[in-house]
């Protein structure tokens, strides 16, 4: 079963502490050490995204900083996992070393399961 | 923050098999260091799993799961050897000084315990595929010990009895044991046979997963993933090896492949007839990234890279027209000269039919008709078949289709090559002739 991980947090968290940043390699180079990890990535500020939006027949690019977004996706991660049991563990994992190595961040992991031919398979 | 959620029983299990998926192979690695015995070290791990199983419904999920498992791991094995101790000292009178030695040791096995994991991962992987062990031996105990699959999920894989696979564990850590097989990742030159013994393993339950020889199924996605998961973190385990990248490469672009692999009712569909939009291109990328990996390495490519090389002609085309055939019946003479097998005939007879026409290739495969090994391989009269219908000689075409199906032992596989064969007969009718 493949997991999309949608990290997400307040617009301006601040530049992470550098432990953070070594706990976090360190966590990358053993989520790849897992084979689990298909791909991953950080994205640009929200400050510099673009929203193409379809609204009353009219499709309208807006750029950003939207000031109404309270929580923004800063990165995100794809897995291949047996379960959504095993990506909630990951997650909360990834969760908790933000809790260890970056004191007052706040946010939330939101997992996704990427539906394949499986998600509609009434067996599993 | 504290989650002040109740956890059920059942939400505890789940998420302790979730954690057990996870931290299994590396507690079970970490611990063979320490007691040099793999049967043991499962054992001790699956101590840790009973208390866990115990004591988390009550308690709740740890914070760290995995560092509580393996510490409850640690402390059942310093128990085993003061366990060892207290009998060795009653039957020999062991005097102070090895008592203080012993309280050392104990010291020592935290330390080396907490150690670099990724070095015990990787010599787990090399024992579980010891060539002192048979083939299935080492598949089953490479699922059991790494991929962290129950006896129960490995039978059911290979549509053997469960106590028969319980069996094959029990009798391949004894083996293990008695052979006195060291935990250690082999050093050259006996690394390069090791390390191909250990591919072997992952290739084989890739493709019991990919093209399932027996039964109904067509695919078991578990085996595949399980396999691509094992390969990838050998590569990043031994990543000078080009092999490893190689068969990397070659199991992540042929898993690109598994949405379009198979119709809307389970019916197989060939290479050349897939809707490509269907092809996983994460896949494909990562594939693509590991040749390139091998490649940089250097040296003349081993056989894991030439297959994966072939696939990524296909992977690169976007269109089946657009494969370039010459470059695979290249490939396909490089890999025949260094692992010479009728298999390899084969292949390069289809890459020559597409490269130069089915004439071309029927030539080569006429030479193999005879080949012993392949007297019971469906796939030499599938492709013959397809070469003599292609050539228009369909009753030949005909017989060949027939031959096939009652060879293989994939009953959708039957169903396609019935299929032809019936086509071959009705083309007939339709022209009037032969």
């Amino acid at each position: 079963m493949r997991f999309l991980m949608l990290v997400k947090h307040g617009e301006n968290p601040g530049p992470p502490p550098k432990d953070f940043l070594d706990a976090m390699a360190k966590l990358g180079e053993e989520a790849a050490k897992s084979g689990t990890m298909l791909q991953s990535g950080g994205l640009s500020p929200i400050a510099k995204s673009t929203c193409v939006r379809l609204s009353r027949g009219q499709v309208t690019a807006i750029d950003g900083p939207f000031t109404e977004s309270k929580e923004v996706v800063g990165g995100f991660a794809m897995f291949e996992l047996k379960s959504k049991e095993e990506a909630i563990e990951g997650a909360k994992q990834f969760m908790e070393l933000h809790k260890k190595y970056w004191p007052g961040w706040e946010g939330e992991t939101e997992v996704r399961q990427v539906l394949g031919p499986e998600a509609f398979d009434p067996q599993t | 923050m504290v989650l002040s959620v109740v956890v059920t029983t059942t939400d505890a299990h789940r998420a302790i098999d979730a954690v057990w998926r996870i931290e299994s192979a590396r507690i079970i690695a970490g611990l063979t260091r320490i007691v040099r015995d793999v049967g043991l070290a499962e054992e001790l791990a699956q101590d840790a799993l009973v208390a866990a199983l115990q004591q988390w419904p009550e308690s709740g999920v740890p914070d760290n799961p995995g560092a509580w498992l393996m510490a409850t791991a640690k402390h059942r094995a310093i128990d085993h050897f003061r366990r060892n101790t207290l009998l060795e000292r009653k039957h020999q009178e062991l005097g102070r000084e090895l008592e203080a030695k012993q309280e050392m040791a104990v010291e020592d096995l935290h330390t080396a315990i907490d150690d670099e994991f990724g070095d015990d991962l990787l010599r787990l992987i090399f024992i579980s595929c010891h060539p002192v062990l048979s083939t299935e031996a080492r598949v089953a105990l490479t699922l059991r010990l790494l991929g962290g699959l129950t006896t129960e999920e490995i039978a059911r894989a290979f549509l053997a009895p469960e106590p028969t696979i319980a069996q094959r564990i029990v009798r391949a850590k004894r083996t293990l044991a008695d052979e006195r097989v060291p935990f250690e990742v082999p050093r050259r030159p006996e690394l390069a046979a090791r390390l191909s013994s250990v591919l072997e393993v992952i290739y084989l339950v890739f493709n019991e997963g990919y093209s399932a020889t027996a039964g109904d199924d067509w695919m078991r996605p578990a085996l595949c993933e399980e396999a691509l998961r094992l390969c990838r973190i050998l590569a990043e385990l031994a990543p000078e090896e080009p092999e490893v990248h190689g068969l990397v490469a070659l199991m992540e672009i042929q898993a690109s492949r598994s949405r379009a692999r198979t119709g809307a009712s389970g019916e197989p569909i060939l290479l050349l007839d897939q809707n490509r939009a269907l092809w996983d291109q994460l896949l494909i990328r990562r594939g693509l990234a590991a040749l390139e990996r091998a490649e940089k390495l250097g040296g003349a490519p081993g056989p894991y890279a030439l297959q994966a090389a072939v696939t990524a002609c296909h992977a690169r085309a976007r269109l089946p027209q657009e494969t370039d055939w010459p470059r695979i019946v290249t490939l396909y003479e490089e890999l025949a000269q260094l692992t010479p097998s009728p298999i390899v005939e084969l292949n390069r007879a289809v890459a020559v039919a597409m490269a130069y026409g089915p004439a071309a290739g029927l030539q080569i495969i006429d030479t193999l008709v005879s080949e012993p090994s392949l007297k019971a391989y469906h796939l030499l009269p599938s492709v013959r078949g397809d070469f003599l219908f292609k050539l228009g000689r369909l009753s030949e075409a005909r017989a060949e289709f027939q031959r096939a199906a009652s060879l293989t032992r994939n009953a959708r596989e039957r169903a396609l090559l019935l299929d032809r064969a019936r086509a071959c007969s009705e083309s007939q009718l339709n022209s009037g002739s032969r």
